[in-house]
Formats: structure tokens, sequence, C-alpha cells
């Protein structure tokens, strides 16, 4: 067993807990409305007003190592359905087959409320289907679940790399010993 | 006192406009999002709003005079409408694109250009009550 001593600077240096959304839609009253939503909810933004420019965005990041531009990475991918050129729907698709994009969660937002279409999203893997408009208690929900997930990965990769589990509240100079890893956690629950 | 007798008079304006249904919870929801950071964001909504719906309407104008009519076109342009408006919550107008959008859905052509004029006197009316409340021209 090896001890760590962690140093409180250190901790601050390190990943941002604000989680950051990627959100695409081609209207642009829709693209103010959903960067406010997300801001007053404590989220980092950005907006882009096409599925394209969202994988140009993304496919800036694969590039990157992810250790050291954490800054960049996304937490949220929420788009609307309807924009002309990429739909939602093959944005989503293109994530979820990308082998460095798919774990990140996609939600759907659409003024339609399809059975059929949601279905579909849900199938092809989207976290969840939003009808517009979105509320702010829409938003809050979503955080809830995007953040228990979150941590969730990240105790499973702090295991995977045998590093000390942090207890939510830290003082300055504390000497740490590892823990086992944890057993496998189930799936996260499909809401909607 | 001025001040207070200022405040009544936009409180009464408000509040008409949603018990008269130009406008429903949809608005209340941007309100909520209006800070001290942030003052004007209600405004700056519905000034978007309205320079795009001013774009669609000559949009939606065009399309109608051309022949035949492409109806698919004319969804299309309904639905950024329809999606504007419930995004600021103009619950009227929604209303009057909801009955243009049906009017396409069975290709009627003179349907469509009478639910357009209400779509217009809707998008007018609710144009000049907000100039009022905000005090301001869009």
């Amino acid at each position: 067993m090896e001890t760590i001593s962690v140093c409180c600077d250190q901790i601050a240096s390190s990943k941002s807990t604000q989680l950051h959304v990627l959100a695409v839609d081609d209207s642009n009253i829709d693209r103010k409305v959903i960067e406010r939503l997300l801001k007053v909810s404590s989220f980092k933004v950005t907006v882009v007003d096409s599925g394209s420019r969202a994988l140009e965005y993304l496919g800036l990041e694969e590039a990157k190592d992810s250790t050291q531009f954490d800054d960049l990475k996304v937490n949220l991918i929420m788009t609307d359905y309807s924009m002309p050129g990429m739909t939602g729907f093959e944005l989503l698709k293109k994530i979820k087959n990308s082998s460095t994009l798919k774990e990140i969660p996609v939600v759907i937002m659409s003024s339609e409320n399809i059975v059929t279409r949601i279905d579909r999203c849900l199938e092809e893997g989207a976290e969840e289907y939003l009808l517009k408009p979105v509320k702010l208690s829409d938003v809050r929900r979503l955080k809830d679940s995007i953040l228990k997930t979150e941590n969730r990965s990240r105790k499973r990769k702090r295991n995977d790399d045998r590093l000390p589990v942090l207890p939510s509240s830290l003082s300055c100079h504390k000497n740490l010993t590892m823990s086992p890893p944890a057993s496998p956690q189930p799936p996260t629950p499909k809401l909607c | 006192m001025e001040l207070n007798q200022m405040k009544r008079q936009i409180n009464f304006a408000r509040n008409s406009l949603f018990e008269q249904g130009y406008l429903d919870e949809q608005f209340t929801q941007l309100e909520d999002l209006q800070d001290d950071a942030n003052p004007n964001f209600v405004e700056e909504i519905v000034t978007l709003f309205f320079s795009d719906s001013m774009r669609l309407i000559r949009n939606v104008e065009t399309a109608l005079e051309n022949y035949p009519t492409d109806f698919c076109k004319l969804d299309d342009y309904m639905h950024q409408f329809m999606g504007s408006s419930s995004s600021i919550g103009a619950k009227k107008v929604k209303e009057e694109c909801t009955q243009f959008q049906e009017c396409c859905r069975v290709r009627n052509t003179e349907g469509c250009r009478r639910a357009f004029q209400r779509v217009k006197q809707e998008h007018a009316t609710l144009k000049r009550k907000l100039e009022t409340y905000f005090q301001v021209s869009f």
C-alpha cells in the first residue's frame, strides 16, 4: 500500500468541477435561451448553430490530450432535433458511432411530441428527449442525472488508475491511502 | 407617489397580456432568467423574435405569391415561426401558426393565405403591446 500526501493547491488547480455543455440549435432565439438556462444552472456553455459545427468542435477536442485540456471536455450535448443539413438525430448517430465521443450523453430537444421519434432517439442512445420550450426544471433535472453519471465514472477511473479515493471534504496535507477497486456499477437508467 | 403608480401600471399591463392570452407561461420562464447581471434578457429575446419573425413573414409572403404553392417550404417557415413564438410565449401567434400549418397539411393555398393574414394580425398586435410594455421600438 502506498501513502500519498495531497496538497490543497494541487486539488484546486486540477480538473474543474463545472460541467460543460455543448448546445446545438439552428434557431438564434433558442440558442440564446438555452445558453441562459444553462448558465443560470451553473453550467459552462458552448453554443453552435449546426450539427457540422458541433462535430468540428468535438473533433478539435479529440486531437488534444484530455488530461491537459480538461476545460474543453464536453460533459453533455444538447441538440435540437429539426435542423437543416444535419438533423439532431443524425448528429446523435454520429456521436454514438464515434469511439471517442460515444460516452458523452446526448439530449434531444424538439417542439414535436411524436412518440415514434422519441423512441427512435432513445433507441439510438439519447439520454433524454426534451419537449421545447425547455424549462429551468428540465435543465436542473438533467444536471442531477449527469452529475451522478460523472461521479460514478470518475470513481471507476480513479480505481482503474489505482489512485486514492478522495473524500468530498479535504483538509490540507492529509495522508491518503489507496482503497480497493469498487464493484461494477449498474448502467445509468434512461430518463424520460 | 409617481413611482408606485408607474409600477402599478406596468404590473397591470403585464397581467392583462397574460389574461388576454397574448402571452403564456414561457414568458414568465424568460423573466425568471433575468437578473441584475442580465437585466435586459427578456427584451433582448423579444427583439430577436421580432427581427426574425419579420424576415419569416416576408419569406412566407413571397412563397404564397409563387405558383405552384410550395407547401413544404411554407411548412418549414411556419415551423420556424412556431418555434420562436413558442420560445417567447407568444400564445396567440402560436395558435394562428398552428391553423396555418393545418392548411399547409391539406394543401389549401387560399386557406393558407387567410390563416397567414391572421398570423400577421396577431403578430402586429403583440408587437404593439410589447413595444408599449418595454417602451421600445422593435
